[in-house]
Order: C-alpha cells, then sequence, then structure tokens
C-alpha cells in the first residue's frame, strides 16, 4: 500500500489509475527494495508523510508519471529539436569557429619574441601611461618565464576573439533597445537570464547541440555570457545622452542616422568602452570554466590542478590568470579614461 | 510712423493639449473648460490655447511669460520639435504642419535655426566644428564651410576660439558659439529659446547688445522667448505676452506699457524704469505745427531719461521731435512726468481694451 491511495480511491480515480503498462523504467529506490525483497512500500506514520510528489503519486497510480520521465521527456523534447535546430544555428556560428580555430592558430605561430613586444607596443599606443605598459611587459615575461606563455597567449586569443563578436552584435543591440521602449522591455529578462544562469547550466545544451571537440562549443558558451554588459551599457548609454543636445540635433535638421553617428554614439562612447571592458573581464571567467569543453588556454591548467590534485599547477596557473585579468582591466581602464579627457 | 513689414511667420488658432487622449480634450477647451478644470476633471494640461500671433520679417518678435505659461512649447511649435494639437502655423505662407519627414528637414536646416538656454552645444567637438555643424548637416563641407564658420566666430567676439572645446570656455562664450552657430546656418529665422537665461546679468547685457547690433545688419526674423521685462522691452519690436497659455496683449512694447489692458500686466510692469524704457515718439504730440518758446531738438527714439537730462528738470519746457532730420511732433515735459507715472490697476479709465 503505498500512502496516497485512499487519496486517489476518495477521488474516484481507481478505475483510470489501474490501467496497466504505464510504467517506465524502474527507479533506483524500487531496485533497492525489490534487492532487501520487499514487496509493498511500509506504512509510514504521519510524521514521514510524503509530499504528494510525481514519484510518490506514481507508487499509488502508475498513470502519474514520475519526475525521471519528466526529465526524460525535456531530454527527448530537445534532442527532437536539436536536429531542425543545427540546420538554423550551424552556419550560423560556423564563422566563429573559424575565427577562433584561425586566431588561436596566428597567436600560437607568431613567436614570442614578436608577439610580447607587440603587445607591450599596443598597449603604450592604447593607455599611453607607462605603469600600465610596464604591468603588461612584466605579466608577459613571467609567464613566458615560467614556461605558461602558450597557455596564457591561447587564452587572450579565445577572448579576443569573443570580445570582438560580442561587441559586434553587442553594440547594435544596444542600440536596438535605446530606441525602443518595447524591445528594452523584452531584452531587460533575457540578459537578467544570461547573467544570472550558473555557467554550467549553459553549456548543458550546447554539449547537445555541438560536438565537445568544436571550438565554436565555448566560444558561444563565452559569448551569450559576455556580451551581457555591453548590451546593457551601449543602451543605458545612448538613453543617457543629454535631451537638449539630441533637441539641437532635431532642430538643426540632422537624420536619425547623422544624429546616432555624430551625437548619440561619440557621447554614449565612455559608457560603450565600459561595457567592453566588463566584457573582457566576463569572457577571461568564463574562458576558464569552458576549458571543461576543451577551450584551450590557462584554463585547462586549473582543470589539470582540480583533477589531478595537483596544488601547485592550479595555484600558479590561477595567479596567472589573476595577472592576465590585472592586465586587461588596467590596459583598457586606461585607454578608456583616454577616450573620456579627449573633448570633454 | 514705421511702414509694416510682410509676416514672415503666421500663427493661427494653435492648440496644445498634454495628456493621453488631448483630441477630446479638445473639444473641452473649446466649449470652455479653462486649464485648472481641465487638469482637475479630465487630466490633461492645457499647453496653449488659442494663439494667434503674426511675425513680421526683419522683426525682434518677443514672447514672455513666467515659467508655465507655456513660451517654450510655444517655440517647438514653429520648427515642430513640438507637435500642435490643433491650429496653423505658416511660414512664408507655407502650412508647417503639413509638411512631409523631408520638407520639414529642409525647414530645420536652411529656414530656421535655434539657439538653447543651455547652449546644448556638441561636447565632443570643437567650438569650430560646432559652429560648422548645420551647414555639414546639410552635406556642405571643405575650405569653405570652414572658413565661414571662423567668420561668424569672429563676428560673435570669437577670434581664435575655434579649436577649444565647448567645456573650456565660460558660460557666456558658450552662448555667443550657440549664436555662432545659429547664424552659420544661414537661416533668415532664429528661434531664440530663454537664450540669455543661464547667463549672469553683465554678460546677459553683452549678449543683448550683440544680437541687436548683429541684428541691425542681417535683419533676421527673430522669435525670443524670455521671462525677464527688461531683456524683453530692450529687444522687442513685437511683444507677445503669454498667461497660462494664452496672449494676454501683444503690440509694440511702448503701446503696451503706456496701455496695459490686463491686472497681470500692470503688475508685471509696475517694477521698471519707465523713464529709461519709454521713448519720446510714444508720449509726443503728433504734429507739424510750429511750437513756440521751444527749448530746443530731442530724438524721437530718445528715452526719457536722456531728455530730463537734457532739460535738467524743468518741466514747463517744450522741445521739437526729429526724426530723420524732419519735425516729427512736439514734446511737453509735463506730458513726459504723466508717462512716468505706472498706469494704476484699480484705474479703469486708464485700461484700453486689447486691440
Amino acid at each position: 500500500m503505498a500512502t496516497y491511495d485512499g487519496v486517489i480511491e476518495a477521488v474516484g480515480l481507481t478505475d483510470w489509475c489501474s490501467v496497466e503498462g504505464a510504467g517506465g523504467p524502474m527507479t533506483m529506490e524500487e531496485l533497492m527494495a525489490q534487492a532487501r525483497g520487499e514487496t509493498e512500500a511500509p506504512d509510514v506514520n504521519l510524521w514521514e508523510l510524503p509530499f504528494p510528489s510525481l514519484d510518490a503519486l506514481n507508487q499509488s497510480c502508475s498513470v502519474i508519471p514520475r519526475t525521471r520521465d519528466m526529465t526524460d521527456a525535456v531530454e527527448q523534447g530537445f534532442l527532437g529539436i536539436k536536429d531542425a535546430l543545427r540546420v538554423v544555428l550551424d552556419p550560423i556560428t560556423t564563422p566563429l569557429g573559424w575565427m577562433l580555430d584561425l586566431s588561436l592558430q596566428f597567436f600560437q605561430a607568431v613567436p614570442w619574441f614578436i608577439m610580447i613586444p607587440f603587445l607591450i607596443a599596443i598597449t603604450w599606443f592604447a593607455s599611453k601611461s607607462a605603469k600600465v605598459t610596464a604591468l603588461v611587459a612584466f605579466s608577459f615575461l613571467f609567464m613566458a618565464f615560467i614556461d605558461h606563455y602558450v597557455y596564457a597567449i591561447q587564452t587572450l586569443s579565445i577572448i579576443f576573439v569573443c570580445t570582438i563578436f560580442s561587441v559586434v552584435l553587442g553594440v547594435p543591440i544596444g542600440i536596438a533597445m535605446s530606441r525602443s521602449n518595447v524591445l528594452q522591455r523584452g531584452a531587460i529578462p533575457v540578459l537578467d537570464m544570461l547573467q544570472t544562469l550558473p555557467t554550467f547550466v549553459y553549456l548543458v545544451p550546447l554539449i547537445f547541440l555541438f560536438s565537445v571537440t568544436e571550438s565554436k562549443l565555448y566560444g558561444i558558451a563565452i559569448i551569450l555570457y559576455a556580451i551581457v554588459p555591453v548590451i546593457r551599457l551601449t543602451d543605458l548609454g545612448i538613453r543617457l545622452v543629454d535631451k537638449d543636445v539630441i533637441e539641437a540635433a532635431n532642430a538643426f535638421g540632422m537624420t536619425s542616422w547623422q544624429k546616432l553617428t555624430r551625437v548619440q554614439i561619440p557621447l554614449a562612447l565612455p559608457n560603450i568602452m565600459a561595457g567592453i571592458n566588463q566584457t573582457i573581464m566576463m569572457s577571461l571567467a568564463m574562458v576558464v570554466i569552458a576549458s571543461l569543453v576543451s577551450a584551450p588556454g590557462l584554463g585547462v591548467l586549473v582543470l589539470r590542478g582540480i583533477r589531478n590534485l595537483e596544488l601547485g599547477v592550479g595555484l600558479v596557473s590561477g595567479f596567472c590568470i589573476v595577472l592576465l585579468a590585472i592586465l586587461l582591466d588596467r590596459s583598457t581602464k586606461a585607454a578608456l579614461s583616454r577616450i573620456d579627457a579627449s573633448g570633454r | 510712423m514705421k511702414q509694416k513689414k510682410p509676416v514672415k511667420i503666421s500663427i493661427r488658432k494653435l492648440y496644445k493639449i498634454f495628456g493621453s487622449d488631448p483630441k477630446s480634450a479638445l473639444e473641452h477647451v473649446k466649449a470652455g473648460v479653462g486649464k485648472p478644470d481641465l487638469l482637475k476633471r479630465y487630466g490633461h494640461v492645457l499647453g496653449l490655447q488659442d494663439i494667434n500671433v503674426d511675425m513680421r520679417d526683419g522683426e525682434i518678435t518677443v514672447i514672455m511669460g513666467l515659467s508655465g505659461s507655456g513660451k517654450s512649447t510655444l517655440i517647438r511649435h514653429l520648427n515642430r520639435l513640438i507637435e500642435p494639437t490643433d491650429g496653423k502655423v505658416e511660414v512664408d505662407g507655407e502650412d508647417v504642419l503639413a509638411y512631409g519627414e523631408k520638407k520639414l528637414r529642409d525647414l530645420r536646416r536652411s529656414k530656421m535655426s535655434m539657439v538653447f538656454q543651455k547652449f546644448a552645444l556638441l561636447p565632443h567637438r570643437t567650438v569650430l566644428e560646432n559652429t560648422t555643424m548645420p551647414r555639414r548637416v546639410r552635406g556642405e563641407g571643405g575650405q569653405a564651410t570652414e572658413d565661414d564658420g571662423t567668420k561668424w566666430l569672429d563676428r560673435v567676439g570669437l577670434h581664435g576660439y575655434g579649436g577649444h572645446y565647448p567645456n573650456q570656455l565660460s558660460g557666456g562664450m558658450q552662448q555667443r558659439v550657440g549664436i555662432a552657430r545659429a547664424l552659420a546656418s544661414d537661416s533668415p529665422i532664429m528661434l531664440m529659446d530663454e537664450a540669455f537665461s543661464a547667463l549672469d546679468p553683465l554678460i546677459r547685457t553683452d549678449m543683448q547688445d550683440l544680437l541687436l547690433e548683429l541684428q541691425k545688419e542681417l535683419h533676421k526674423t527673430i522669435v525670443f522667448i524670455t521671462h525677464d521685462l527688461d531683456e524683453a522691452l530692450k529687444l522687442a519690436d513685437h511683444l507677445v505676452i503669454l498667461k497660462d497659455g494664452r496672449v494676454v496683449q501683444q503690440g509694440e512694447p511702448q503701446e503696451i506699457l503706456l496701455h496695459p489692458n490686463d491686472p497681470y500686466i500692470v503688475d508685471f510692469i509696475s517694477d521698471i524704469n519707465r523713464a529709461r524704457v519709454l521713448r519720446v515718439r510714444s508720449i509726443m504730440e503728433e504734429t507739424d505745427r510750429e511750437g513756440d518758446g521751444l527749448a530746443g531738438e530731442v530724438d524721437a527714439d530718445q528715452n526719457l531719461e536722456s531728455v530730463i537730462a537734457i532739460s535738467g528738470g524743468d518741466t514747463n519746457l517744450h522741445y521739437r521731435v526729429m526724426s530723420g532730420g524732419q519735425q516729427v511732433g512736439l514734446l511737453h515735459m509735463k506730458d513726459l512726468v504723466r508717462a512716468l507715472v505706472p498706469v494704476d490697476a484699480q484705474d479703469a479709465s486708464k485700461r484700453v481694451s486689447a486691440a
């Protein structure tokens, strides 16, 4: 006798429930009960009354599905649309895969004695700050010295590609959001979800959609996670542009394209740049987790540290990630403050 | 007397109602519901009510009123930054409200320029780039445009500031850029929305003088919004006084000063220095007869203050009033003294009805 037999009887569903052949695969509990030689669930007292969940109800009425049937159905549903989804998503995302592979090859093919000075030079031109440039120089020389250069450059290459994609997609989305309140209302919950969803969770459907060996798998995961701030801050930046200046632009007969390119985007630029800075930081956070799905780079070392309990490897690579984070943040912020300072 | 110039902008029966359903609220307003009742009973704000104003070519029309009187709303109807609920706005005889998007843009680009209270310059552009903005919006560019921008910057007294950014300039200088920008668009009509209100008094006087000086040679049709009566009297060829979205009185400023038709205006003008604002031509006896015992000649456009100074305060004197080398009338000092006494709000006989 199961707990809710009485309830089923009282509601008068006994006939409906007694249809045979509705049982799915055995649950672990049932299997263990069988092994112990129990054929019926023991009587329970009031304190142990189970919640009338799917599993508990199923014991009284086999027509009601169990929870594992439900998750199974979700899985089947997902697998059902998977092929259709792939047909759509594959062509769209293929360029991302190419870009990721290409940039990985390129970054690794350039020898260190060209790459490191090149990175230092870029930092100097972007930030014009001796301190930040020295930090970058020191970090890369240090990482090269302890044989982490290749991993660091792989991580950097992935961040580079993903940031470009995030900006190219995110800025137009943000602009569209700033122009339509309806779109903004619709998009904000999606952005909230992308930001709050535990990062592991959206790896799960991606693994089903694409094979783990494809580089675009982690590319998509990183972009989905990192694109949010650049969208949000583009939207915010454009909405914050001084109403008086917009009115002046209207009064002198600017078209909406002229307004966008000559007034709104330039005035929103500090906010957009702050969004890009955040996007870079979030790509870095995600690229470590993405090593679970074959993303190369420093994350692989962290993962090795966890898997093999190689404490030193994990800590040192973790330190390198921090170093990378600091130098990316400082150099983009220095570049940002230069934009802020010019003409304001 | 001056010959009347052709009408450049004509506003007819203009209504503006803010709210969710202005069309039906308009019916109530036309049926006689006032501003407070409309807000209380129907939840709509009456912005403008039955505005009829003619703005003449080459004149400065000043629209004056306190905050909330609808003056900024009114000026934005001229270039349709705000759409009216009902009525007509005609520029050069063409109905602006019938314009499509492209014609409206052309109007804003080449016929009307605007100067703003808060300057509204582009902060990321240099002063010269701001000045040439109206022309670049029209698709012009190159050296000619730059030269033109530099010319206007020189003209408003900003020689050599072309490469600065707006935030490096003081408020008065920024507004000079605003005026240069409006002039550079080469449009016949200039809308000035409280253009000098954000400036401190001395700089404001400078800017008023600058505007009058520019107007003397450029003859633009200027629509000027202000809440400051002294400023209005100084600049206006035609003065429109707004209150609660209605025109209370309009006409020549001297005329309004001598014959206010509303207690509201009487209150308004009671504090000003009448001797400085009133001109000889407004109080003289219009005649070409030879007067007896004339003490001398005065100009028709002189203000009374200067005449008092000439006469040494003697109220028994008479002067011949001259304009353009010809006698246009006689000035009796007794009339002058009487004109200095403000019109009493209680004295109904002194209040004429609106023409």
